[in-house]
């Protein structure tokens, strides 16, 4: 058995339950899942992390039909608010891909999955979001 | 200092596939028309610039110069995504208007083939290791896994959330956009695709990425487009024939996105836009209602109802009964896109922002033959190009 990693290393997996940490500026308070230089935002230049809410509402979404290669379609992307701030982009799994089943200012809870392995045996765990009822106590890991 | 900007020629190369000719072959020809166009020679032209987005490191404005005149003149090559044509426009403006310069030639040109920005990106191949790369460390491709950042999806998102925001907007007012400039492609012989679509189809065509469906998207392809500015005073000592097509440019604005939340996850096309609308109008003088024709954005049709409203052309949030009530078709209140737009015009990337332009000056010189707006006077192009810029200007047949 190998072992995990974060797809990106704004996903933390540590022994509880992931969770997404963020750049924040100390002067304004903007957030960013990029490394930073300065903050777009106020131009300050000191950030701290900052773990986000695991939580939020689909700000806007897209049913992907065509894609990369290697990318299984259709599948639901989308834009979330997090609740607490924050904006972030993934996909919303457990749900059809059908228009009529994904709501715009639906609520959501973030899950996480494995997108892939390495030749060493290493898991690539990677996030996306649920209906935030169904969403209660699952985990998708494949 | 001068103080005005007209357009004394332009010229544009239709939009369309050109497997033997390269990008030298269609610059030229719409440079040459523009030059042409203008009754000038490049004896006449103080500055170059050219636009291209996909081979910039080739020194194309360079190369191209040689195949058109070499004056020793400057040259600049400009690259801002889709707002490179008119960010080529916005230079030589800036040097007409930093008397550096009288009269410069401002050309776009772009061959796409049939790849299109989002092949570029195509996932990279399956590391033998996961390490980390890039500002957010990534160990593999995450388009597809982390939502989506090809552009079907980035526009289908900014449309989505409009939306979100404005009941009776969807699916179906999104599709009568592209049905609209179908329609209008019909009767431009410069459009690369001229076929006109019921709405039905439209939307039974196949899926890209929701609600954008294939016949909602622009498609790839080559083309080129050229415009000779000129700076008032210059103007005046010309022919008055030459003269008496010359049109007015009022108002010539860039702008990028300001930061907004959520912009670093999903570009913000809206602010920058309005910025740019906004400042534009006050610059020309003109009320959003007094435009007589637009051509906008319209990468993909949940782009153009956005920019309805970014543009100020229907009633804030009134994007979805602006379309629903035809106020934007060429017999409407504000006809929209009349060339067929980008959506079936055709979208060679750096050539876009200067077409544009050709388009309304075409319509105020009263020249656009069967897609002519009668009487049309003032007119306004928009581009946008992620990453994000936005351009704007307002153009007036005016009297010299």
């Amino acid at each position: 058995m190998g072992e995990r990693v974060s797809v990106v290393d704004y996903l933390v997996l540590d022994d509880g339950e992931p969770y997404l940490v963020a750049t924040a500026c100390r002067g304004c308070g903007a957030t960013y899942f990029e490394r930073h230089n300065a903050c777009g935002r106020c131009f300050g230049t000191s950030f701290e992390r900052r773990r986000m809410e695991s939580t939020g509402t689909v700000r806007s979404y897209t049913i992907v039909h065509r894609a990369a290669p290697g990318v299984a379609v259709p599948y639901v992307a989308a834009i979330i608010e997090l609740d607490g701030g924050g904006v972030v982009k993934a996909n919303i799994r457990d749900v059809e891909p059908e228009p009529a089943q994904v709501g715009l200012g639906m609520p959501v809870a973030m899950t996480t999955f494995v997108a892939g392995t390495d030749d060493e045996g290493t898991e690539a765990v990677a996030f996306g979001y649920s209906p935030a009822v169904a969403a209660a106590g699952k985990r998708t890991d494949a | 200092m001068p103080d005005d900007l007209w357009i004394l020629g332009a010229s544009m190369v239709k939009f369309g596939r050109y497997p033997d000719r390269d990008l030298m072959d269609i610059g030229s020809e719409a440079a040459v028309g523009a030059l042409s166009d203008a009754a000038v020679s490049m004896a006449d032209i103080d500055i170059l610039v050219v636009g291209n987005q996909l081979e910039p490191v080739g020194g194309v404005g360079q190369r191209l110069q040689k195949q058109i005149g070499q004056t020793g003149i400057p040259v600049y090559n400009v690259t801002n995504a889709c707002a490179t044509g008119a960010s080529a426009i916005r230079v030589v403006s800036m040097a007409i208007k930093a008397g550096e310069a009288e009269m410069g030639l401002a050309v776009g040109v772009e061959k796409m083939g049939k790849a299109g920005l989002a092949e570029g990106r195509a996932a990279r191949p399956e590391k033998v290791a996961y390490e980390r790369e890039g500002r957010t460390g990534a160990v593999m491709s995450v388009e597809g896994i982390l939502g989506t950042d090809f552009m079907p999806g980035v526009f289908a998102h900014a449309g989505m959330e409009y939306a979100r925001n404005h009941d009776g907007v969807g699916f179906e007012q999104f599709a009568r956009v592209a049905e609209k400039n179908h329609a209008h492609s019909s009767l431009n012989p410069l459009a690369q695709y001229q076929k006109t679509f019921g709405l039905d189809e439209v939307m039974a065509s196949p899926m890209m990425s929701y609600p954008n469906t294939l016949l909602m998207c622009c498609p790839t392809g080559d083309g080129s487009a050229a415009a000779v500015v000129v700076s008032g005073e210059k103007l005046a000592t010309l022919d008055p024939a030459v003269r008496k097509r010359a049109v007015k440019v009022s108002a010539s604005v860039l702008t990028t996105d300001p930061w907004v939340e959520g912009g670093e996850q999903q570009p913000d096309v809206n602010t920058l836009t309005r910025q740019a609308a906004d400042k534009a109008y006050e610059q020309a003088g003109v009320d959003p209602q007094d435009l007589d024709l637009v051509e906008l954005h319209d990468c993909f049709a949940t782009a153009e109802l956005i920019h309805y409203d970014n543009l100020r052309l229907c009633e804030p949030g009134g994007a979805g009964d602006f379309i629903d009530s035809r106020g934007p078709w060429r017999d409407g209140r504000i006809p929209v896109n009349v060339s067929g737009g980008l959506i079936s015009k055709g979208h060679p990337i750096a050539a876009t922002g200067v077409a544009n332009i050709y388009e309304i000056v075409t319509h105020l010189r009263g020249e656009a033959g069967d897609r002519q707006i009668e009487g049309a006077t003032v007119g306004l192009a928009h581009v946008i190009g992620l990453g994000s810029t936005c351009a704007v200007h307002i153009l007036e047949k005016a009297a010299v």
